[in-house]
């Protein structure tokens, strides 16, 4: 029997593979399914500069808290019921981040360019607003008899993709599944290479899921690596395994009032390893036990 | 005036008031953002409109508006699937929706503002969430706004600091642009209801709430109203109560409105 692929990576070994000045798209949205200990990797690693692509939450807080963000390209950055993302906002307001602010439609059509292999695609969204020309982003007229200007999309062309998964094999077969995946599937497909952390890693998908087939809402040749970490979206929510963390979130938004110095929290939020930020929560068990969130 | 008007809250009289703007919508999917919308969204397809599609404030499509506030997971019945993977292609970009959000602005356009005041796009004075949907939502479908605090410095003088939603601004229109999309439909504030329908598109008041006079709305709007009362903003009917008691079981709506006034403002 040939030998299997097999795309299996610790975290360290994930974020060895990205570098300085990379264009990184994080899956998830806002306080939802949110590849947190993937983040935490970064926020352990010497990585900086980066240009980060999400629809944000705690990642890209944390992310500019940190001084890892050279460039953020974003719709919004929020913790559902902490509406304002409190360390985004110190960033912003500090004036230390390049940024280029999208409509969240756009935002997914960029990522659907990059995934074509197209240099922008065309929308109507955009034009009345101050976006175009505080992005500058450039206008296209429609080579038909109707001539319409429409605004070009550029495409949010990506180094990597980090995205939390449901499950994964070896070889990178993931089901991404509950409510709402979001933009995950192009997020992979706008990437150079796709790293995902899953909540159960299995050898052979068809050995233990072949009636679930349909999740698997991206094909395994986006995939470059995949690492079992269960709670990993912690303290994003990551249904209908657990939901988010809204005490952690509230801690953590407070810590950027008082004291407001990510070096001096930065043990509480992220810690020297994964397996003793689990710890200190209690374990994935109590991950786990989170109740998953009302809207 | 109802006998009953000394207990009807004025969150409640916004409610009926918002659901109105929901009504011969057709099948298009009624969001609203925050509670006194979004519980007018539910009051609506409950009443005068039942063709209304809505979401549970998640990713599911339901029939039944779920309520408002802690209630069990599983408590919503899901009848079709809206997940945001699909909200933009279906609902967004097609024009099937009719959403009222609040923004942070609004001005004698109808340009909203969601993204940041003062400063620059570098360095803003105070970062506010983004401009999230509202691009798209305002060139492609209605949209229509509740504001629990009428005041200046939500209906600002000039324009907004940053244009975050479409209005009718003649200075922003790009040449050859498609902007039919372009819809503002009905704006209900603590004070009154208003709509654009004034000479090119002027915000007019179309009623006001009991007790309330013009002057009192022009004074806390940044720029010129056209006056087109034509009454006293309805009063909720006792169904229509019961529908919003029903659909807020924790009373949340009385968290929306400073010191949650009645109806009836005291002489």
């Amino acid at each position: 029997m040939p030998a299997m692929l097999d795309k299996r990576m610790s975290a360290a070994d994930i974020v060895a593979q990205l570098h300085d000045g990379m264009t990184i798209g994080i899956g998830g949205w806002g306080p939802r399914r949110k590849p947190m200990a993937l983040v935490r990797e970064i926020l352990r690693s010497d990585l900086k500069d980066l240009t980060v692509v999400a629809y944000g939450g705690a990642d890209v807080g944390m992310l500019c808290a940190a001084g890892k963000v050279r460039k953020l390209v974003f719709a919004f950055v929020s913790l559902d019921a902490i509406a304002l993302e409190p360390w985004f906002r110190k960033a912003r307001e500090a004036g230390t981040l390049d940024v280029l602010e999208l409509d969240e439609g756009m935002f997914q059509w960029g990522l659907k360019a990059a995934a074509f292999g197209l240099p922008f695609l065309p929308t109507r969204v955009g034009l009345g607003t101050d976006l175009a020309e505080l992005g500058g982003l450039k206008l296209v007229h429609s080579p038909y008899a109707d001539g319409e200007a429409l605004i070009a999309m550029p495409a949010l062309k990506l180094d990597a993709a980090l995205l939390h998964v449901n499950r994964s094999d070896w070889r990178g077969n993931v089901h991404i599944f509950g409510p709402d995946v979001y933009y995950d599937e192009w997020f992979a497909r706008a990437a150079a290479k796709t790293y995902v952390s899953c909540e159960e890693l299995v050898d052979r998908m068809e050995d233990h899921y072949p009636a679930e087939a349909h999740h698997n809402i991206v094909e395994r040749s986006f995939i470059s690596g995949v690492v079992e970490l269960p709670g990993g979206a912690h303290p994003s929510s990551m249904p209908p395994h657990y939901g988010w963390d809204m005490k952690a979130f509230k801690a953590y938004a407070d810590a950027a009032r008082d004291p407001g110095d990510w070096a001096a929290v930065a043990g509480r939020f992220v810690g020297p390893s994964e397996a003793l930020y689990l710890e200190h929560l209690g374990g994935k068990e109590a991950v786990a036990a989170l109740a998953l969130p009302i809207f | 005036m109802s006998e009953h008007a000394h207990d009807i809250t004025l969150a409640e009289l916004c409610i009926f008031a918002c659901s109105e703007a929901f009504r011969g919508n057709g099948e298009v999917v009624a969001t609203g953002v925050g509670p006194v919308p979004r519980l007018a969204a539910g009051l609506a397809k409950l009443t005068h409109s039942p063709e209304l599609m809505m979401t549970d404030g998640e990713a599911y499509l339901v029939e039944q508006p779920v309520p408002i506030g802690p209630r069990a997971y599983d408590d919503r019945k899901p009848a079709g699937h809206l997940p945001f993977s699909r909200f933009f292609d279906a609902a967004v970009w097609s024009g099937r929706r009719h959403a009222m959000v609040t923004p942070t602005q609004i001005d004698r356009f109808g340009q909203i503002n969601l993204s940041f005041m003062g400063g620059t796009y570098r360095q803003p004075k105070t970062q506010m969430l983004g401009v999230r949907g509202f691009p798209g939502n305002t060139i492609c479908h209605p949209n229509s706004f509740f504001f629990p605090a009428h005041s200046p410095r939500v209906f600002v003088a000039g324009e907004v600091d940053m244009i975050s939603g479409v209005g009718y601004n003649p200075a922003k229109r790009v040449a050859g642009g498609h902007f039919a999309g372009v819809d503002l439909r009905r704006i209900v504030t603590n004070l009154a209801v208003m709509d654009f329908g004034g000479a090119d598109h002027a915000l007019r008041v179309v009623s006001l709430h009991p007790g309330v006079s013009f002057e009192a709305v022009q004074a806390a709007t940044g720029f010129a109203l056209e006056n087109a009362v034509a009454g006293e903003t309805a009063l909720p009917t006792a169904e229509a109560l019961a529908i919003i008691a029903r659909l807020d079981p924790h009373n949340i709506r009385a968290s929306v409105i400073k010191d949650n006034p009645p109806a009836r403002r005291a002489a």
